[in-house]
């Protein structure tokens, strides 16, 4: 038997997801991810040739947690939001546990002073499971950005 | 904005440097001529630049394209499993000879003309050399032996491969000097993998990274996570290594436990003093003394635009790439060593967190430069000032100075002529 999780339920999630990076409302971004997850930056090159490496490296929600603490209380960079653009999920996969999928995204960046770029573009490698409640949460998204390029800072998770 | 690629390389009169090594005119982020300057004097003059690890190209045909200052080089081991540097440049009408980042070849064609070199950058094929059916074809003066692009020396130090276009530029050996060798000898001491790369473009002038890097004074005012984990601060042991020729640095920290807070430190009220800040999860922090010398931070840097970097456990070489007056490409490689256990692995990924593009210590430095660039935009018959810790550029066993910057300054105006 396979887990039941839908379309619609996946897209309303990633909607849910940008919403909350793009309003600023980064403390609630870590509960999106399970307990233990991974959530990783990398790029196409780098996945496809299995080089592990990322720009943010997460295997634990705390860890996602200190990220954002450190982005609110460390990290000096210039004002700037984002706007994302999730595509279609294209499911790739389905147990018991949750579903596989690649979506893609876009996401502009706008910059303090009102220049607005196409920052960063690609796929999210998820793995989607159902916790306790039966909500859905993010045992793992793997950000596979196209390009190997990266504009001036990544404060601001994808 | 200025262009991207130098279309003039003809030399022009450089501005007057007016000061001493203090006073750092900032014309010199701006000024076309200097730009063209550098590539002859610099990058294409007596000096060694990093080009790729051997650990890229161990098999024979194994290649990287990469640059040397604006210049499109490709890096290859030759059959005889040496490695040659080639300018990336078709003798017959300029175009690039290969156009992949990296990969495995038998020789090099040119897609335009098909002209063919080998993996040693010489000349070995030129399509319908003798025309076809016995019409057109090269003239029968026409050598191919006398058309080929530029070849570099290639000198290589624990597995780095660095490249010169001069001549005149002295052994790895006495360029870098015997401190600087026995640092990377320090870190790259056996056979290292790579475990990701990454690519940053930055809004400025290549010679405000350079500076960044070198510049030990402002590392835990700028980046306060280091020095809220006690990583990197100025009151900890440690100091900068500036060589005799002021071109290469080291910067280096250790850790010690039993150092009470800093009453100089908490005195000033630094903004990056914040009190009880803490991680959810520390075991990003996890590190062992792999070195065996409790050194837990050490940056070095080998002039015109290279940088080897060991923070705790996160090791990475940089490359630093002037694209245009003010933009510059960082590539950073990512490093481990080929007998890492799974545990050093996941070690050095979650460690990763603190450098690159997002890195925690790291990414302001990705802005600074271009604050400075958008800062001097009008001010280009002022000056920095570059006087912390006086006005020589010797070795010092402390790190609130600037001596390797001014150690910067004197290599280059010696390269610049200026």
């Amino acid at each position: 038997m396979s887990a039941d999780i839908s379309y619609e339920q996946l897209n309303q999630f990633n909607a849910e997801y940008a919403g909350c990076i793009d309003d600023d409302r980064l403390e609630e971004w870590p509960a999106f991810f399970s307990e233990q997850c991974l959530y990783k930056i990398t790029t196409a090159d780098n996945y496809r040739s299995g080089l592990p490496a990322g720009l943010v490296y997460a295997d634990t929600r705390r860890m996602l947690r200190d990220r954002v603490t450190a982005l609110r209380e460390a990290n000096v960079y210039e004002r700037h939001s984002y706007r994302h653009l999730i595509g279609m999920p294209r499911i790739t996969g389905r147990d018991e546990g949750g579903v596989a999928a690649e979506t893609p995204f876009m996401v502009a960046r706008i910059m303090r002073g009102g220049r607005t770029d196409l920052f960063a573009s690609g796929k999210y490698v998820d793995r989607v499971t159902l916790d306790a409640a039966g909500a859905l949460t993010l045992a793992q998204r793997i950000v596979v950005c196209d390009s190997d390029s990266f504009d001036t800072l990544v404060a601001i998770p994808f | 904005m200025s262009s991207s690629v130098l279309h003039d390389m003809r030399a022009q009169p450089l501005p007057t440097w007016e000061g001493d090594i203090t006073q750092v005119p900032y014309w010199v982020y701006q000024d076309e001529a200097v730009r063209r300057a550098e590539q002859e004097k610099i990058f294409a003059g007596p000096a060694w630049s990093y080009l790729c690890l051997e650990a890229e190209i161990p098999a024979r045909g194994d290649f990287r394209t990469t640059f040397i200052g604006e210049m499109p080089v490709v890096v290859v081991r030759g059959d005889d499993e040496e490695i040659y540097a080639f300018e990336n440049r078709c003798s017959h009408r300029g175009a690039l000879i290969a156009l992949e980042d990296g990969g495995n070849a038998q020789d090099f064609t040119c897609v335009y003309h098909a002209w063919r070199y080998d993996l040693e950058g010489n000349l070995k094929g030129v399509a319908f050399q003798n025309g076809v059916n016995g019409k057109g074809g090269m003239p029968d003066s026409f050598c191919m032996e006398e058309h080929g692009p530029r070849k570099l020396r290639i000198a290589t130090v624990s597995g780095l491969v660095f490249g010169s276009l001069s001549d005149d530029v002295p052994d790895i050996e006495d360029y870098l000097g015997e401190e600087i060798i026995s640092r990377i000898e320090r870190v790259l001491r056996k056979p290292v993998k790579v475990i990701g790369r990454f690519r940053q473009m930055l809004p400025n002038n290549w010679k405000l990274y350079v500076e960044n890097v070198k510049d030990t004074y402002h590392a835990s005012l700028l980046h306060v996570f280091f020095t809220t984990f006690r990583l990197n601060r100025l009151s900890q042991k440690g100091g900068v290594i500036v060589s005799e020729s002021g071109a290469h640095h080291v910067s280096y920290s250790a850790i010690d436990p039993a150092e009470a807070k800093s009453a100089d430190y908490s005195a000033e009220k630094l903004r990056s003093d914040k009190e009880g800040y803490a991680l959810a999860d520390p075991s990003m922090l996890d590190g062992v003394d792999e070195f065996g010398d409790g050194v837990t931070l050490q940056i070095l840097s080998v002039f015109p635009g290279f940088v080897l970097q060991q923070i705790q456990n996160c090791l990475a070489v940089r490359q630093v790439l002037p694209k245009g007056q003010e933009s510059t490409e960082l590539n950073w490689t990512y490093l481990g060593f080929q007998d890492d256990t799974p545990q050093m692995d996941n070690m050095r990924l979650k460690q990763a967190n603190l450098v690159g593009p997002a890195g925690f210590v790291s990414m302001e430095d990705g802005a600074v430069g271009g604050f400075v660039q958008r800062g001097v935009a009008c001010a280009s018959d002022q000056e920095g000032i570059i006087k912390m810790g006086g006005e020589g550029y010797e070795s010092a066993p402390y790190r609130a100075t600037e001596t390797s910057v001014r150690g910067f300054w004197h290599a280059y105006r010696s390269y610049m002529g200026i």
